[in-house]
């Protein structure tokens, strides 16, 4: 089991209180809300692709737990400058790492690699992931996604 | 009952928490290194020896089909389950053992009200009444039936302290009023609600009253005829018996009166491919084989409370609420959720802008466990302005080692989060 200090380690912490590109896109060509109804969090995305598929802008607005919070935030920090396909494939390592407790932090995650102690806890896996689902709901151009 | 439910010494102190404790067995188990201190009651209580007992000496020595065969084990389970309607019955001191409706619960209890009393009295423009603090069990019932039938929710406010708004509740009763639903005692504030009160109100203009019971049973004594109600229902996981079975109690005419609700086996008194002709209450509400040992360890867990004394859990519960308010009030940046004057041992809080989940895996691994999260009752969230509230929440096994548990670990969460 993770120790509570590595779950809610500094940098988490950091982004929970001080969230990095919490604000509208303007414009922007896509966007989804995301809602988990076991816990209440909430989560609105929207960011701006140019014709090549490279996300330009991304930014989330919404309320939740730090888990979920430092998630959105971090997510948005790791996407600028990805294309589309990148992205998924980065929610895709994110998720592995989630959800296996044997894996290796792989490097490439960068930052994301702080919310690895998550998957000690199931319960709470969710509140990492929900940023990630509402990002491929606004990908594939959903308005609404309701994780459970 | 078995003995280890019998003789606990009452003395002036209160409850003798620690042998009562030992009744409970996932209380000896430790939580992620520490001391259980279980403060999630209000979502279900831990079950005693006695009930795990009940339940399985059913299975192993005496369990078969009810109702139906001549053989001895079936004779013995009947009546081994229709016990438990006299218990019920002095549990809640009806008048008839015949208005106990064993059901799987508060939920179906309500349901089974709404479609089969209320839904074929409804036309278009008719209101049904309930309150700001209703779970959303006493919410959905009467919108399924009120969009079937063109009647409208009506919602009595909720002051800031948690207490109804009864100026309002009582204006708010109409000429088209034609049942009103309240929750006894509110799951998430804790609040007492003045259901007397109500019940006078309503029967000054014969409009019929269902108390949800599942936040009052397990707390303190009721007594459904000075009460006054025309249906009251509670859950068996919360009285300390097992999940997914309970009870509705109806006044016997209303019960005579009303259809059945799920059609089936054991509920009726003859069949013809042109017609079925239903048998009396109770039996007439429940189709199909029961939850035979679910509803028979229920009667052990009402004979448990009994055996420790309603007044006696009460007072225990309301010396624990006093002590922890004293305690979680020092703690800066705590914010109760619901402070009225009439409360069960049921504590929501906030703590500065820590979010109720950050809060409950910190807890979790101090061994304390509380409900997070908006606790089946979101629009009365709304009403106080908060998407999640932290739950502590009282049971007759609690002691003041676990509300220090609890103080210690919001001390812990608060220094994460500093």
């Amino acid at each position: 089991m993770t120790d509570l200090s590595e779950l809610y380690q500094a940098v988490i912490l950091d982004h929970n209180k001080n969230p990095r590109n919490y604000r509208a896109v303007d414009p922007h060509n896509h966007q989804a809300d995301g809602y988990n109804p076991l816990c209440g969090d909430q989560v609105h995305i929207e960011l701006r692709a140019d014709a090549e598929g490279c996300i330009e802008d991304i930014g989330f607005r919404g309320e939740g737990c730090a888990i979920c919070m430092a998630s959105a935030s971090i997510m948005t920090e790791s996407l600028k400058g990805q294309t589309l396909d990148e992205a998924q494939a980065l929610f895709k390592r994110f998720h592995d790492l989630l959800t296996d407790n044997q894996r290796e932090i792989d490097a490439s995650l960068g930052k994301l690699g702080v919310l690895a102690g998550v998957r000690d806890y199931p319960m709470r896996v969710k509140c990492a992931t929900l940023a990630w689902h509402t990002l491929q709901a606004a990908l594939n151009d959903q308005t609404e996604v309701v994780a459970e | 009952m078995s003995s280890s439910a019998a003789n606990h010494s009452v003395g002036h102190r209160g409850l003798d928490v620690s042998a009562l404790r030992a009744d409970f067995p996932i209380l000896q188990r430790p939580m992620n290194g520490k001391r259980l201190a279980f403060l999630d009651s209000a979502a279900s209580a831990q079950k005693p020896q006695c009930v795990i007992d009940a339940e399985r000496e059913c299975y192993e020595t005496y369990y078969a089909n009810i109702h139906r065969g001549v053989y001895s084990l079936s004779q013995q389970s009947t009546q081994r389950y229709e016990d438990v309607r006299k218990t019920v019955q002095r549990f809640i001191n009806a008048a008839d053992e015949r208005e106990v409706v064993f059901v799987r619960g508060a939920t179906e209890a309500i349901n089974l009200v709404a479609q089969s009393f209320v839904r074929p009295k409804l036309e278009p423009g008719d209101e049904i009444l309930i309150t700001g603090m209703e779970h959303h069990a006493n919410i959905v019932p009467w919108q399924l039936v009120a969009e079937a039938t063109g009647a409208q929710l009506v919602v009595a406010p909720v002051l800031d302290n948690g207490e109804l708004d009864m100026d309002t509740f009582a204006k708010q009763i109409s000429d088209r009023t034609r049942f009103i639903s309240v929750v006894h005692v509110s799951n998430t504030l804790g609040t007492i609600n003045p259901v007397e009160d109500i019940i006078a109100l309503a029967k000054a203009r014969e409009i019929p009253v269902l108390v949800d019971g599942a936040q009052s049973a397990p707390h303190m004594p009721v007594d459904i005829q000075a009460m006054g109600a025309d249906f009251y229902c509670f859950s068996a996981h919360k009285t300390y018996g097992p999940s997914g079975t309970g009870v509705l109690w109806g006044r016997l005419a209303h019960l005579e009166a009303m259809p059945p609700y799920q059609g089936g086996g054991d509920m009726i008194r003859t069949v013809t491919f042109a017609r079925s002709e239903y048998a009396d209450p109770p039996q007439r509400f429940e189709a199909g084989t029961p939850n035979i040992a679910g509803v028979i360890a229920m009667g052990t867990g009402l004979e448990y409370i009994e055996s420790v004394g309603r007044e006696q859990i009460a007072a225990h519960e309301q010396h624990l609420l006093a002590y922890a308010n004293a305690e979680l009030e020092a703690i800066e940046g705590f914010r109760p959720i619901g402070t009225a004057a009439q409360k069960t041992g049921v504590i929501s809080f906030t703590l500065d802008d820590i979010h109720a989940h950050d809060m409950g895996t910190i807890l979790d691994m101090e061994g304390v466990a509380v409900r997070t999260g908006h606790h089946c009752t979101q629009p009365l969230m709304e009403r106080f302005g908060v998407p999640a509230t932290t739950r502590a929440s009282f049971g007759l096994y609690n002691d003041e080692d676990d509300v220090d548990a609890l103080v210690h670990g919001l001390e812990r969460v608060k220094s994460l989060f500093s």
